[in-house]
């Protein structure tokens, strides 16, 4: 009897402990979300007592050099930096605060950035084959968006005919380092437009 | 041998415990005017195929399959279903902007070719949602097209 009591005791425990941990588990996905908006928050107003303008710039010029890093570990076919910089770069791209910007620019900002965080994600995750796929659709993102932030230093669009029909990215110095092949193809490419 | 007796017992009341805990069904009676087959209105080869390898997770209209009534697996099928929505949902297609539109036909070609999609862990039950070599093709070659006409 006593036997079977305790038994009974310990599964209406267990059950009470898996219910409390599902539970559990749904609130903390809650906090989670607030702390990160908190966060958020604090970024924008610690920015706002810098001029407006140069703040704006300041994130613009982080997510390209976070670009420009990324784009180094692909030349050096280095597949975890890689994953990390994405990680780095989708964090920057978050951040991105466009509210200087014209209204129609702000709806176009919106989309490049939603679509160039889904790639720096995807970077943050994948094998250097899907790395240099999304890096490609993310350059084009980048060069569109610093069409519309303008950029301090001078850039330099180059293209490697090879890659997937014919391929661009950005650069900030004129020689090619190919990030779509790494060593297997270095010097692969040419300088298509300087964006300054 | 009690201990063993009390372990066994508790994984059993567990594992129908669990059962009482619901999920989400990812189910719905309309089809929004959004949805890539009303947008573009593909060829019905084309359309039959994506119905029967993608909807599954890649819309809001999930067909379950009958061991979704047991957990765990009906919690790794709404995750896997709700990740698959967030990569792409093909309901609301229309509402992705043409970069994004752009961006994800680029993907579903590359994920077709590479034979990451559909999943190993549907298509291992689901043996009809497995593409052939020329179904393969025939998904590319359209998507391709849409890429073109963007």
């Amino acid at each position: 009897m006593k036997t079977i009591k305790r038994s009974l005791g310990t599964v209406a425990l267990a059950t009470i402990m898996i219910l409390t941990v599902s539970c559990k588990d749904a609130n903390k996905k809650e906090v989670d979300v607030s702390e990160k908006d908190k966060v958020h928050q604090g970024k924008m107003n610690n920015t706002k007592d810098i001029s407006m303008k140069d703040a704006q710039d300041e994130m613009a010029e982080a997510i390209l050099k976070d670009y420009f890093n990324l784009k180094d570990a692909l030349v050096g076919d280095d597949n975890n930096k890689a994953k990390s910089l994405g990680g780095t770069l989708a964090k920057s791209l978050v951040n991105f605060d466009k509210s200087k910007y014209s209204e129609n620019q702000q709806v176009e900002l919106t989309d490049i950035i939603e679509d160039a965080t889904e790639h720096a994600d995807h970077i943050s995750e994948s094998d250097i084959k899907h790395q240099r796929e999304h890096f490609k659709t993310l350059s084009k993102d980048i060069t569109d968006m610093v069409a519309i932030t303008g950029t301090s230093i001078k850039l330099y669009e180059q293209f490697c005919p090879m890659y997937d029909g014919g391929t661009s990215w950005i650069s900030t110095k004129s020689e090619i380092r190919n990030p779509y092949y790494g060593s297997s193809m270095l010097k692969c490419g040419k300088v298509k437009r300087v964006i300054e | 041998m009690k201990i063993k007796k009390i372990v066994v017992l508790i994984l059993l009341v567990g594992s129908v415990g669990i059962q009482f805990i619901p999920t989400d069904l990812n189910q719905n009676d309309t089809v929004p005017i959004t949805d890539f087959l009303l947008v573009n209105n593909p060829p019905e080869r084309i359309s039959g195929l994506l119905k029967e390898s993608c909807y599954a997770c890649h819309s809001n209209n999930s067909q379950y399959p009958w061991y979704n009534k047991v957990q765990p697996v009906a919690w790794f099928l709404e995750n896997h279903i709700n990740d698959g929505k967030k990569e792409l949902n093909f309901n609301e297609w229309d509402d992705y902007s043409k970069r994004r539109k752009s961006s994800k036909l680029k993907s579903i070609v590359s994920q077709i070719k590479d034979n990451e999609m559909p999943i190993y862990s549907y298509t291992l039950i689901h043996k009809d949602a497995k593409l052939s070599k020329i179904e393969k093709q025939l998904i590319i070659s359209y998507m391709l097209v849409l890429i073109d006409n963007q």
